[in-house]
């Protein structure tokens, strides 16, 4: 995602991003980067809680408006509600990315999608 | 407790898993920037996200609204969608310690929806846009880059907010 942002904006077209990967999206290098320390699948606020949503969007457009040159990165400055355990296991040997039910998913969209290309769908 | 490193952490992770190749990151020196060209308020803003969002339609008597290769490349979906058809069919987010049940917290379309009604923004194009993760640096910079450009166009978007999930 960071490089499509990359690419609008060396087309004229000026970008934020939101999310929570902070050393990849930086890494890569964008415009503008609003940094919300959540969990991957929560970037723009906890799920229900409008208020932080809200507060979250308005940063990016905030930073939109404000930013002077790039790289600029922002944090959103929250905290994750139930504690920051998720930052110890996300992506260990202890719990495991995917569970045996998306894995099983996985597989049927990669089988589909070669059985497509085989018969030149897609 | 500091941000996590995810380079790290997923080279780690997938190399204790039995795969054989890490991943190389994208990384770049420059970085492009183009400065708003007029106010927010005046500008039409778009929505672009990777969180394979979708419609909910009933087959027997509608059409999906997406058109979309099988999981692949960039797609719109009618910005006028209700909230409430619109969930998220991706397997990449932190399942133990989140939820994808509530749209809004990975592709802020009614958070958008407010600042165009409270004048915070100027308009939203009649499309809001989706990309599918892709792992080929070159396919992305060289098909979905463009392809999302296009609709920029089309749309007449200024500013795109873009939201990995």
């Amino acid at each position: 995602m960071s490089l499509i942002s990359r690419y609008l904006e060396a087309h004229g077209v000026p970008t934020v991003v939101i999310g929570t990967a902070r050393d990849i999206v930086e890494h890569c290098g964008v415009a503008r980067f609003l940094f919300v320390d959540y969990p991957l699948g929560s970037p723009c606020g906890e799920p229900g809680n409008v208020a932080e949503q809200r507060d979250v969007f308005q940063q990016a457009l905030d930073l939109l408006e404000q930013s002077e040159g790039p790289r600029s990165t922002r944090e959103a400055g929250y905290r994750w509600g139930k504690g920051e355990d998720w930052k110890r296991l996300i992506f260990t040997e202890e719990q495991p990315f995917q569970d045996e039910s998306a894995k099983a998913e996985w597989e049927v969209r990669n089988n589909e999608y070669r059985r497509l290309k085989a018969e030149g769908k897609i | 407790m500091e941000h996590v490193r995810y380079i790290d952490r997923t080279r780690d992770y997938y190399l204790s898993q039995g795969y054989d190749k890490t991943y190389e990151w994208a990384y770049f020196d420059d970085v492009p920037f183009t400065p708003l060209a007029k106010p927010l308020s005046e500008c039409k803003v778009g929505l672009l996200g990777t969180s394979e969002v979708a419609v909910h339609f009933d087959p027997e008597t509608e059409e999906n609204p997406i058109v979309e290769e099988y999981f692949r490349g960039v797609y719109s979906i009618p910005a006028d969608t209700p909230t409430q058809k619109l969930y998220s069919r991706t397997l990449d987010f932190d399942r133990n310690a989140t939820t994808l049940d509530d749209v809004n917290s990975f592709y802020p379309i009614d958070r958008m929806r407010e600042a165009l009604a409270d004048g915070r923004i100027g308009s939203m194009p009649d499309s809001v846009y989706g990309a599918y993760n892709n792992y080929s640096k070159r396919k992305v910079l060289e098909e979905e880059g463009p392809a999302v450009l296009e609709y920029c166009r089309a749309d007449g978007v200024d500013v795109v907010v873009i939201v990995p999930i």
